[in-house]
């Protein structure tokens, strides 16, 4: 453990917390727009579809500047919350907020893409045996795309980690509180003699990113075999 | 529309159930078999969702007689197009429907599956109290399964009735297609001659057919192609067809094209013969015209007797 300082462990590790409950929290909403992307047609299907993409082209500074005006300690969502004793800005939380908004539009990309891959006769012929739409979605819709769905979530997680716009815009860079990988690296980058603790934090960002697309390609490419095999 | 005495639709009652709550089994033309569960969690998909009192409790035998027992613990991606359909069909029928609906069973197989598969839709028929509802094109499945005949064109109803007087009717053999045409008569197998060759009874006399595995006294279904059927004036001699039956002209039916249909009385049964216009025309067939048939080919299939 001799390799990295406590500072830059401290980096890494609120990384990995980050991206987790990132990843974790935004799996079942995504699940549930991917989804109704993929089979569903409604007035407005266009503007929902926007949204979801809105944090992948928006200037992630803007997306973090809009997540401290509503999730500030005056703002619209940031005050009720407050008041419960659920505070946003400026905690890890906040970057975990930040970070599953960025990564929301690559994780509902790919389930979509996974819910389109399974064939609407076998849902039908669910129905026809006696499962509810629910049950249909449960036993058929749902394991059929998984591996699409855990490729998707190991992308949104490699994407959390990487976060850097939003995050420090909305919750700064606090050391030990805030501090992600991406955030530590900018940091040391900009004190002399930081150079060595950035390039090893650096060696470790594409580490996480190459086993994470390595990961997903693996899964996407099952999932493919399988509905190939109707 | 009605199901044993039930509704199962009916739009003035506002009676219109979701698919999964019509209890109707449907078998597809390509199988739609689950890729992510095994041959045995495909089968039982359905029945675990049937209400408890409708359980079927022949699983066993139902695995039995689709041949599928070795199958259970495989994937539906590494069977064969027949092995498919015959754990779809286990599937639908152990979903405990109240009406089994076969679109097209098979259609996508070759004819070594076809021969394959058929044989389980007449044991279906033949040994379960289901009503099926068989969608087909092809009037060969009918002629063996049905026992009424609904015939539709271009979405419309062409002419129903019990299978026999359907597919003897030469208007609605014409919708059906005239290559395909053929009647269906009943008959009951009289002996099995050492030359390999048996004697089926049908109501107008004896027909000597290539012996198939069915016992003295079986009942067995006669499908005769109409293109099989010649027509003559006089009892024809030194000729090499077996079987000649005296017949009566019962209705002509001209099509667009140089051919016409002939619906002939045989005894009790009605036989269809496709000649030529102009052979109508020399022979001066008319309704009534006493004839003699002449039947080259005929193939055979078991009779549900009961």
């Amino acid at each position: 453990m001799s390799i990295l300082g406590p500072e830059e462990w401290a980096a890494v590790l609120l990384s990995l917390r980050v991206a987790f409950w990132a990843t974790l929290a935004s799996l079942p909403l995504a699940v549930l727009v991917a989804y109704v992307l993929a089979r569903k047609d409604f007035p407005g299907k266009q503007i929902l579809n926007a949204l979801v993409h809105l944090p992948l082209i928006l200037p992630p500074v803007v997306t973090g500047y809009l997540l401290l005006l509503a999730f500030g300690s005056r703002g619209f969502f940031g005050e009720p919350l407050a008041a419960l004793g659920i505070v946003f800005a400026f905690r890890w939380t906040g970057a975990a907020l930040a970070a599953a908004i960025m990564a929301f539009p690559l994780i509902v990309r790919a389930i979509r893409l996974s819910f389109e891959a399974v064939d609407p006769k076998l849902e039908q012929a669910a129905g026809t045996l006696g499962a509810s739409p629910l049950r249909v979605f449960a036993t058929i819709t749902l394991p059929m795309a998984l591996p699409g769905v855990l490729a998707g979530a190991v992308l949104a997680f490699a994407k959390a980690m990487g976060e850097f716009g939003a995050t420090i815009t909305f919750v700064s860079n606090i050391p030990g509180e805030t501090q992600t990988l991406p955030t530590a690296i900018y940091a040391f980058l900009q004190v002399p003699g930081g150079d060595a603790s950035a390039l090893r934090l650096v060696m470790i960002a594409i580490a996480i990113a190459f086993a994470a697309l390595i990961l997903s390609e693996a899964l996407a490419r099952r999932l493919t075999a399988r509905a190939g095999a109707s | 529309m009605r199901l044993n005495g039930e509704p199962l639709f009916d739009l003035s009652a506002g009676v219109w159930p979701a698919v999964h709550r019509r209890r109707i089994g449907y078998i597809f033309q390509e199988g739609r078999l689950f890729p992510h569960l095994s041959v045995a969690g495909n089968l039982d998909y359905g029945a675990r969702l049937a209400p408890k009192e409708a359980r079927r409790s022949d699983r066993d035998r139902i695995i039995e007689m689709l041949g599928i027992g070795p199958l259970l613990t495989r994937r539906p991606g590494t069977l064969s197009g027949g092995e498919k359909q015959r754990v779809a069909i286990g599937r639908a029928l152990l979903s405990a429907p109240r009406l089994l609906l076969a679109d097209e069973p098979l259609a996508s197989l070759d004819e070594a599956r076809k021969a394959e598969i058929l044989p389980l839709f007449e044991q279906l028929r033949d040994e379960f109290d289901l009503p099926i509802l068989y969608v087909s094109h092809a009037p060969a499945e009918v002629a063996r399964l049905a026992t009424s005949v609904v015939v539709m064109r271009e979405g419309r109803v062409a002419g129903c009735g019990p299978v026999a007087d359907v597919l003897s009717d030469p208007a609605i053999a014409a919708v059906m297609g005239v290559r395909e045409a053929g009647a269906l008569v009943i008959g009951r197998v009289l002996d099995h001659a050492a030359d390999g060759l048996m004697s089926v009874t049908i109501s107008g006399g004896t027909l000597h057919l290539p012996g198939i595995a069915a016992r003295q006294g079986a009942l067995l279904r006669i499908r005769i192609e109409a293109q099989d059927v010649m027509l003559a004036l006089k009892p024809p001699e030194a000729i090499s067809s077996l079987n000649v039956l005296p017949a009566v002209v019962e209705a002509l039916h001209e099509g667009q094209g140089p051919g016409c249909l002939v619906r002939l009385r045989v005894g009790e049964d009605a036989l269809l013969s496709r000649i030529t216009r102009r052979s109508a025309d020399a022979l001066k067939l008319t309704p009534g015209t006493a004839c003699h048939t002449v039947v080259k080919s005929v193939s055979v299939a078991p009779q549900d007797i009961g």
